[in-house]
């Protein structure tokens, strides 16, 4: 399979402190890479990474590239709009915006330009339909999107990622604030999400990080320790870290 | 008396006494009510808000006063409101964090706190004198204007502020831009806030008398003012200069005048909570 996206010797400091250390790593196209390791350990900071979401950190500073397509995002020459229609995020916490849910699933549309009335229904539709919502909110998708349980409020973040169309899902945590039920769900639509999305995952659920994911990377105080197919990892683990981690001995 | 029952004796104690600070400021504020509205209701007619003001007490009306603490309040919310409101975005949303910032910050609050006199007469140099406006509604706005400039950018700021950090960074992360994360998520959410906040300003320009004077507002215009560079009154001057008379008829007129004021004030004040109140209920982080 091929990669669609590398780090390359990536360090990442806030400040004085040093939240990545030399990060070397390649991620498969349409697959479900899990990213693990204890708090605190820079896993999510490696994510923001790929759709340049700590740009906004005032003390964020960062050596290195992050390769898509062949392109590093961190040139100068790079449009970080344009790289976020390619690259979506799923956040922590359901973060819908306080509008309609049509609005929520139709505004990544809408700020790049598009008004026909025809085309924003039918992408609304086509998007919530993959993220599975289609059917609970159909008829009433004027209704407020905070109105949502919480459960499909991610689910409706996802529908809102996805109707931009980008070929990469950078999700954080994206369950760790939903019900067994509601989780289930998610982790469902990840797996059928991959087939057509390369999807990289922060997960600190390490069952969910065997459940989902293809490969895993295991990261700790700032460091890459171990990366590999996700069975290897739970299975065989090569660093005595990794094997403590996942056994629940630390973390 | 042992122990607890001295606890539970300062805390009955407070209790009377918190009931009897509280009833002081309600007392006086009824009974100031009650003796306007006592010498004034009947003074209330149609005739009172469609004359021209006079020198006999029983002819004399408002009219020209109403109408220009509307000229003034129209004109002072088109020019407070886009001056206030992008100053308070951009110091929120888009200003870096830095020892100018900060500084420009302690400033406006400090503004705020300024003398309203102070600010007459820094309008009569400056709109009055040096912009040629003279005492005509335009300068009264500007001055008004800047004087409650503080408090919509201290609003806005607020208001901003409240909505989450996750909003703007969903916006950012479907391929927004900075300005239309503003625009489109940002200020919609803050909406009631911010409208609040121009409200309670608006109202408070309504009720200033003292920079008005200073830029010459006159006591007495015998005309209703029909173009913004009209020469002009407003309520609160009408109500000084008849307080000010000797004949104790004018007392009654003054009295009527401030209840008009009164509802004006009381009515934005109003629609400024009933705003609140909508746009908390609409949105619940």
């Amino acid at each position: 399979m091929e990669n669609v996206l590398e780090a390359k010797n990536v360090n990442v400091f806030y400040g004085d402190f040093q939240a990545l250390k030399n990060i070397n790593m390649k991620f498969k196209k349409n697959a479900v890479t899990a990213l693990i390791g204890p708090s605190g350990c820079g896993k999510s900071t490696y994510l923001r990474l790929f759709n340049r979401m700590n740009d906004y950190i005032d003390s964020f500073n960062m050596q290195g590239d992050i390769m898509v397509e062949n392109k590093n995002i961190y040139n100068k020459e790079i449009v970080v709009e344009e790289l976020r229609k390619k690259i979506g995020m799923v956040f922590q916490k359901p973060n819908p915006f306080p509008k309609s849910i049509f609005e929520n699933v139709a505004y990544g549309l809408k700020i790049q330009g598009v008004t026909n009335k025809a085309v924003l229904k039918n992408a609304v539709r086509k998007a919530l339909q993959q993220a599975a919502l289609w059917d609970e909110v159909k008829l009433d998708l004027d209704k407020s999107a905070l109105a949502l349980s919480g459960g499909q409020q991610q689910r409706l973040c996802i529908a809102r990622t996805l109707a931009v169309e980008p070929s990469i899902i950078l999700m954080d945590e994206p369950t760790s604030a939903l019900d067994p039920i509601a989780t289930a769900k998610v982790e469902e639509l990840i797996r059928e999400l991959k087939q057509k999305y390369t999807i990289i995952i922060v997960t600190h659920n390490m069952q969910q990080a065997s459940r989902i994911s293809d490969y895993t990377a295991f990261f700790y105080m700032g460091e890459m320790i171990e990366y590999n197919k996700t069975d290897t990892i739970f299975t065989n683990p090569q660093h005595e870290r990794t094997q403590n981690y996942i056994t629940g001995r630390f973390g | 008396m042992n122990n607890s029952q001295i606890n539970r004796l300062k805390d009955k104690t407070f209790n009377y006494f918190g009931i009897f600070c509280t009833l002081i400021g309600l007392v006086i504020l009824a009974f100031f009510i009650g003796s306007i509205f006592y010498d004034g209701l009947r003074r209330i007619d149609w005739d009172f808000l469609t004359s021209l003001p006079s020198r006999k007490a029983e002819k004399a009306g408002i009219l020209t006063a109403w109408v220009g603490s509307i000229w003034i309040v129209i004109f002072t919310f088109i020019i407070v409101v886009p001056l206030g409101i992008s100053a308070g975005i951009y110091l929120e949303e888009y200003a870096k964090k830095s020892r100018l910032s900060s500084l420009i910050e302690v400033n406006i609050s400090n503004l705020a706190g300024v003398p309203s006199i102070i600010y007459g007469l820094l309008s009569l140099e400056i709109f009055v004198r040096l912009f040629g406006m003279g005492n005509s509604i335009l300068a009264g706005s500007c001055t008004l204007a800047l004087l409650v400039l503080p408090i919509v950018i201290v609003a806005t700021r607020e208001a901003l502020k409240a909505v989450p950090h996750s909003i703007r960074a969903a916006s950012y992360a479907l391929g927004a831009s900075k300005w239309q994360t503003v625009w489109e998520q940002v200020l919609p959410a803050s909406f009631g806030g911010i409208l609040t906040g121009v409200i309670l300003a608006i109202s408070r320009a309504v009720g200033e008398t003292a920079p008005l004077i200073v830029i010459g507002a006159l006591l007495y215009v015998p005309f209703t003012p029909s173009s913004p560079m009209d020469e002009f009154t407003v309520l609160p001057i009408q109500i000084f200069n008849w307080i000010s008379r000797p004949q104790h008829e004018f007392t009654t007129n003054a009295a009527a005048a401030i209840i008009l004021l009164l509802l004006i004030t009381f009515i934005m004040n109003g629609v400024a909570v009933y705003f609140r109140n909508k746009w908390q209920k609409k949105i619940n982080w």
